[in-house]
């Protein structure tokens, strides 16, 4: 085995990884029980997989072919840049718009700040 | 910074056209001597050279890669955990940071990082308010991490 076929496995090992972590990612957009909390599993993990599946097409294109894929990199570097305003943009309407906290929840130091006559109500 | 780096390129351009040496090298030999010059003359700049800028950048890069593949992990933990028994919160944080720029790269690097997600900034962009997928343990580890990213930033954008 040369050193083209192990770089090769190593594309090979990432684009296994990413697909893997967005699985989990889908078990956790199932399992877990609010907006917010849906969100961490939808930001954190969709990330990293994609960034692992675009870095191991990335080397696979260029040690199997000799072709150096800037697309893929700036793919990466757009969702780095776009994902965690999304993941803030879609809490930050969840929460305006009043959807409940899950179950269990520990105290709430934003709703006095947001909404304050339905806190002095209280 | 962008001055610095201007008048480095500037530089190497005269290194070439000294040196008739169109070249991707040449280009090279031309921005290391420039840097040289640089550090020789940095008592003439306001700000710092821009090197160390970019090595504080270059750390604030690693120390996200890392966060990342934590949080990943984190969350790997919580969801494959048969009883789901954490105990989500919100919490206010105050940042010391005053430009727009940097309280975005806050708020997006905290989205990304263990176990935190921003929900709001408040109207005097003095504090964030994040939500925490499990408030028991975290809340020191969190502030730790933070501050380690606040500095990282502080480093990176001071003058």
């Amino acid at each position: 085995m040369n050193v083209n076929q192990m770089i090769e496995w190593a594309a090979v090992i990432l684009i296994l990884i990413g697909s893997i972590v967005s699985v989990i990612s889908a078990f956790g957009m199932i399992r877990l029980p609010d907006v917010y909390t849906r969100s961490h599993a939808a930001t954190k993990s969709s990330t990293l997989s994609v960034l692992t599946c675009l870095l191991g097409a990335f080397i696979y294109f260029w040690v199997h072919d000799g072709f150096v894929s800037v697309r893929l990199i700036l793919g990466i570097l757009f969702v780095f840049v776009t994902a965690p305003v999304a993941g803030h943009l879609i809490c930050r309407a969840a929460y305006r718009s009043r959807v409940p906290l899950a179950k269990g929840s520990g105290e709430d130091e934003l709703k006095s700040k947001l909404f304050p006559e339905e806190h002095t109500v209280k | 910074m962008a001055f610095q780096m201007i008048l480095n390129f500037v530089l190497a351009f005269v290194w070439m056209f000294l040196s008739s040496n169109y070249t991707a090298t040449g280009f090279i030999i031309g921005f290391i001597m420039g840097i040289l010059l640089l550090i020789l003359m940095r008592r003439f700049f306001k700000s710092r050279l821009y090197v160390y800028r970019l090595w504080a950048l270059l750390n604030l890069t690693l120390l996200f890669f890392k966060e990342l593949i934590l949080a990943n992990v984190q969350v790997l933990k919580v969801v494959l955990k048969p009883k789901l028994d954490m105990q989500p919160a919100f919490f206010a944080y105050p940042t010391v940071l005053t430009q727009d720029w940097e309280i975005t790269l806050l708020s997006s690097l905290i989205t990304l990082t263990p176990g935190t997600v921003v929900v709001h900034v408040s109207d005097d962009a003095k504090t964030l308010y994040v939500h925490a997928i499990d408030i028991n343990d975290v809340d020191e580890a969190i502030a730790s991490i933070r501050d380690s990213f606040e500095k990282a930033i502080l480093e990176v954008s001071r003058s």
